[in-house]
C-alpha cells in the first residue's frame, strides 16, 4: 500500500503505508515536515492536510471534534483534514494528500 | 525590570508532568524547587493539549485524563511546597561568580540555584502565527497574538480572528472601547463558552459588532501599519475589509525558544543527556522528559518519571557534594514518611 504526499514545494512522494497507521504517522515516519504536536490526539491541528478531491468521499467523514480542531488551522478548505484522524486501510491504497501551510 | 534574585536548590524549567514529578523525587532528597512555566497553570501538554483526553499508560492507573494526572501530581508534591512562577518564559541563563545558575524570565523573575532541570517538553507554548505572506512586518505594531494592555486598542478598528474562547473573550472585552470590532471565523459555529457566544450574537444582532464567516487571505498596509485584510470564502471569493489592527487567536504551538540559547549541545532541538544522571553537556544542568534525547529514548510520561528519579540522585550530589546520600524506600523509611507528612 502506498500514499502519495505532495510537500510544501509541490513535489509528490510515494510513501509505503501500513494498514492501521494514521496518515500523519506515515508522513512523520518517512521524515516529511508535519509537526503533529499532540501526537495524534486530535488536539492541535498541526497535521493539517488537503485530500485530493478524488479521494475525499472515500474517507470516513470528519467527526465534530476534528471539525472544531480545524478552527486552529489556516487556509482551511473543503478538503481539509487532520491526517492523524485518517487510518490506513486497503481501500485507501493510492490516497493522495497535500501538506497544508504551517 | 529585574527583581531581587531568589535562591533555591533547584530551578525547574517546565511544570508539565515530568517537572512536577521531579519536585517529588528532589523533595525526598531535601531539595527545594522553583518551577517556571509559560502557561498560566501547571500541567504542560496534559493541561493545554489534552486535559480531557484519556491516558492509559501511567503505571498502575488504568485510565486518567491529562487534567486528572496533573491534579494527582500536584497533590503528591504538596508536602514539598514547590513555588510556581507561571505566565513567564525562562529567557536567559548565566553562571554567577560563586557558581550558581542564574535564570531570568521574560518578566524579570530571577532564580538562582545550584541545579537547573530543563523539563520543557516540546518547548514553550506560544501563539500560532498565521502563515500569511508578510505578516511579520506588521507584528507588534498592528498585528497581535495576545492582549497585554486593553487600552492599546481604544478607538481602533479591530479584526479579531478565531472561534475559541480567546477570540470571543477579547471581542467582547474590547468591543466597548474599540471603534469597531469584526469577528472573523471560518464557520458559523464557535467552540467557546456558550454565554460568550450568546453575548457575541446579541451584539452582532444589535449592529454593535460584525461577524464575517470567512478566512483571512492576505493583509494590506505599509510600514507595519495595517490598512485592511482581504477575506475569502468559497462562495464569495475574496473581498477587502478595512481595519487598522488584527488580533489573531488560533491556539498555541510549541517552540523551543530561548532554551536553545542556553549554551547546551543540541540534537535536532533536543538536549542530549547521559542515561545515568540525565545530565546535559553542562554539569549541573539536567534535562528530563520529552526535551531530552538519548539512544532508545521514548517520549512517554513514564520515561520522564524514571528520568526524574535518577536525575534527582545526581542533582543532590551536585547541590550538596558533602552530603552522604542514603537510598531509602517510602514504604519503610520513617524519615521519608515524615517528609511526606504521613508519619
Amino acid at each position: 500500500m502506498r500514499i502519495r504526499v505532495t510537500d510544501h514545494e509541490g513535489i509528490e512522494h510515494a510513501l509505503e503505508a501500513l494498514e492501521g497507521w494514521r496518515v500523519m504517522e506515515i508522513i512523520r515516519d518517512w521524515g516529511y515536515p508535519i509537526r503533529a504536536e499532540c501526537g495524534g490526539a486530535c488536539a492541535c491541528a498541526t497535521c493539517h492536510i488537503y485530500v485530493d478531491p478524488d479521494w475525499v468521499d472515500r474517507l470516513l467523514p470528519l467527526s465534530d471534534e476534528e471539525e472544531a480542531m480545524l478552527d486552529q488551522a489556516f487556509d482551511v478548505r473543503e478538503n481539509s483534514r487532520l491526517s492523524c484522524q485518517i487510518l490506513m486501510r486497503p481501500e485507501l491504497d493510492g490516497l493522495h494528500v497535500t501538506l497544508a501551510p504551517a | 525590570m529585574s527583581t531581587q534574585p531568589i535562591r533555591t536548590d533547584v530551578t525547574i524549567v517546565g511544570a508539565g508532568p515530568c517537572g512536577l514529578f521531579a519536585v517529588f523525587e528532589l523533595g525526598l532528597l531535601d531539595l527545594k524547587c522553583h518551577l517556571v512555566d509559560i502557561l498560566d497553570r501547571p500541567g504542560g501538554q496534559c493541561a493545554e493539549l489534552y486535559p480531557e483526553k484519556p491516558i492509559y499508560d501511567i503505571p498502575a492507573i488504568s485510565v486518567c485524563t491529562g487534567q486528572e494526572l496533573t491534579d494527582k501530581l500536584m497533590a503528591q508534591i504538596t508536602p514539598f511546597e514547590p513555588t510556581f512562577h507561571l505566565n513567564q518564559m525562562a529567557e536567559s541563563l548565566e553562571k554567577t561568580a560563586d557558581g550558581w545558575w542564574r535564570l531570568t524570565t521574560d518578566i524579570g523573575t530571577v532564580l538562582e540555584s545550584k541545579v537547573l532541570v530543563i523539563a520543557a517538553g516540546g518547548g514553550s507554548f506560544v501563539p500560532k502565527k498565521p502563515p500569511i505572506k508578510g505578516i511579520e512586518d506588521f507584528e507588534g505594531r498592528s498585528v497581535f497574538y495576545a492582549v497585554r494592555k486593553m487600552d492599546q486598542f481604544r478607538g481602533k478598528h479591530l479584526v479579531i480572528a478565531g472561534g475559541g474562547d480567546s477570540a470571543l473573550d477579547w471581542a467582547l472585552n474590547l468591543q466597548p472601547l474599540a471603534a469597531s470590532v469584526t469577528l472573523v471565523h471560518r464557520r458559523d459555529e464557535f467552540r467557546a463558552a456558550p454565554d460568550s457566544v450568546n453575548k457575541m450574537r446579541a451584539l452582532v444582532a444589535e449592529g454593535q459588532m460584525r461577524l464575517e464567516i470567512a478566512q483571512i487571505a492576505s493583509l494590506e498596509g505599509a510600514d507595519g501599519q495595517l490598512s485592511g485584510v482581504v477575506l475569502k470564502d468559497k462562495e464569495r471569493g475574496e473581498w477587502p475589509l478595512a481595519c487598522d489592527t488584527l488580533l489573531a487567536f488560533y491556539g498555541l504551538t510549541m517552540k523551543l525558544g530561548p532554551v536553545a540559547e542556553f549554551g547546551l549541545n543540541l540534537h535536532e532541538n533536543l538536549i542530549p543527556v547521559d542515561t545515568e544522571k540525565f545530565q546535559s553537556s553542562t554539569e549541573g544542568i539536567f534535562a528530563i522528559g520529552d526535551i531530552n534525547w538519548y539512544p532508545g529514548k521514548l517520549k512517554l510520561i513514564l520515561s520522564g518519571f524514571h528520568e526524574a528519579a535518577l536525575m534527582a540522585q545526581a542533582a543532590v550530589r551536585v547541590a550538596y557534594p558533602e552530603r552522604k546520600i542514603r537510598f531509602q524506600y517510602t514504604t519503610s523509611s520513617t524519615d521519608l514518611q515524615q517528609k511526606l507528612g504521613v508519619a
